[in-house]
């Protein structure tokens, strides 16, 4: 009997770094949206915050698109 | 098609079948966080995850390839042991939805296809290590790895996202929810309803249907692909409720950890070459993302009687196969008896479970649950949102007609 330990590994490094990764990325994204609208109650704006919230949307949805490439794939 | 069998016609809708009860059994998987958190309305989901499905279906045809050409030996086979091994998987698909816990389309079918092969060729066909790299493994690290995934990535999102509040982070959660579980239905239509197709081409081939080594016939990816979708849209509602709101209680933040964890570990298991459950992978997640928020409980006796529902799955399914092989071995009347107890048996079970409907109205209340009934007691006492007004005055008219109760209890 031969148990592939070396790809259960792999998939097992890879599914929690990704998925830690990837709830990181879009916890930030959320944190600066709801920066902009504290700042926005108090009539301020939060121009940095936003610019780091879509680029950290924008790696979210580059990493759903390779999925999607993955499963057509 | 020149000699299409009465035989094969039956093998042919008896996979549609089974592949219908994969797509109800499996919605809870990509859907159940989504519905119990609220990102979604039961209904809207569903339907997201039918149309995900049945694109999904014309996506590849790889894995169907890999079922149909050169993984059974196509000349052993005859088109009567694929019947038996689907009777078994589709009779303990139906049980457990009938008792609403959440157990592997994939391995009821592999029981199914092992339990057959014994009935008709021995002990000495089924290859006892294969049964452990590639069905008893696969079981028991599909949850921890999800499980761990999932904790983690709850943790740090209750860590990082302590500012996160108000009305965007309500909507982000919501629309990453939203993202992650429409990629594991998609995964989920490419897996399964292939699983599906493999099956008819192999009955196909066997039959001499079809010339060994082809592609699924167009009809045969069609009709597939509408199964898993039809069966989706139904809903195994049963499962769903065990899935999101009976293992643990989710907030959003946890569907999203849950759903993302998930959504990894299928694609990252399918394409490094160990193969995980997507049913094994979603439950431990949910688990592990109830683990991760600071006193969130998971409910180990709903969880027990879901890991003893896994390791009965293959056994069971195996069981009900050997006999139907065993039966079918008879003759033609044999076939015709099996087909006949598959029938009254699957009405037997829907009859059972109209007892007690669950559906898209009552998927989300857990009766028993106190929090569950504070919380539709608040939601009947506070100003509706703007939003629901309609749905407030429509239950106000029905009101005298029907018994005058207030709309909140009416589903429970």
């Amino acid at each position: 009997m031969k148990i592939d330990w070396a790809s259960l590994g792999s998939v097992f490094g890879v599914s929690l770094v990704i998925t830690v990764a990837l709830v990181a990325l879009f916890t930030l994204g959320i944190m600066g949206l709801s920066r902009r609208e504290r700042a926005a109650a108090q009539g301020d704006s939060a121009t940095l915050a936003v610019t780091g919230a879509y680029a950290c949307f924008a790696a979210c949805a580059a990493a759903v698109a390779y999925g999607i490439s993955l499963i057509v794939a | 098609m020149e000699s299409f069998s009465l035989i094969l016609a039956i093998v042919v809708v008896t996979a549609l079948a089974f592949d219908f009860t994969n797509g109800f059994h499996d919605t809870a998987n990509a859907m159940a966080t989504t519905i119990s958190t609220g990102a979604l309305k039961p209904k809207v989901a569903v339907a997201m995850s039918a149309v995900l499905n049945l694109v999904g279906a014309f996506l590849s045809v790889e894995v169907a390839n890999t079922i149909s050409k050169g993984l059974v030996d196509e000349t052993g086979i005859r088109p009567e042991v694929i019947f038996a091994a689907l009777v078994g998987a589709i009779l303990w698909n139906l049980v457990t939805w009938l008792v609403g816990l959440p157990s592997s389309s994939s391995h009821a079918l592999m029981g199914g296809l092992i339990g057959a092969t014994i009935a008709s060729a021995g002990v000495g066909a089924v290859h006892g290590d294969v049964l452990v790299t590639k069905v008893l493994i696969p079981a028991i690290a599909a949850p921890i790895v999800a499980g761990l995934a999932a904790m983690l990535a709850t943790r740090l999102s209750y860590t990082l996202g302590k500012k996160a509040d108000g009305k965007a982070a309500a909507k982000g959660y919501r629309t990453g929810q939203i993202a992650s579980a429409g990629l594991v239905s998609l995964a989920h239509g490419t897996n399964d309803a292939q699983k599906t197709m493999g099956i008819i081409t192999l009955a196909l081939v066997a039959g001499g249907a079809v010339a060994p080594d082809s592609d699924p016939p167009m009809w045969v990816i069609l009709s597939a692909g509408l199964a898993i979708a039809l069966g989706t849209y139904l809903g195994g509602w049963r499962i769903i409720r065990t899935m999101g709101k009976g293992l643990t209680d989710l907030q959003p933040q946890q569907g999203f950890a849950a759903q993302t964890s998930a959504a990894t570990v299928i694609l990252a298991s399918s394409h490094l070459g160990f193969s995980l459950s997507t049913t094994h992978s979603v439950s431990g997640s949910v688990m592990g993302a109830g683990l991760g928020r600071k006193g969130g409980v998971v409910r180990w006796s709903t969880a027990t009687r879901m890991f003893v529902a896994w390791g009965l799955t293959l056994p069971a399914a195996a069981l009900v196969a050997a006999i139907a092989e065993y039966v079918t071995g008879f003759g033609s009347w044999g076939t015709a008896l099996v087909a006949v107890f598959l029938i009254a048996s699957s009405a037997a079970i829907w009859k059972i479970s109209r007892r007690e409907v669950i559906d898209h109205t009552n998927v989300v209340d857990v009766p028993e649950e106190p929090a569950g009934v504070v919380t539709t007691a608040i939601a009947a006492v506070t100003p509706p949102p703007t939003g629901t007004i309609t749905e407030d005055l429509t239950a106000t008219i029905a009101a005298p007609v029907a018994e005058p109760a207030p709309p909140a209890t009416t589903s429970v």
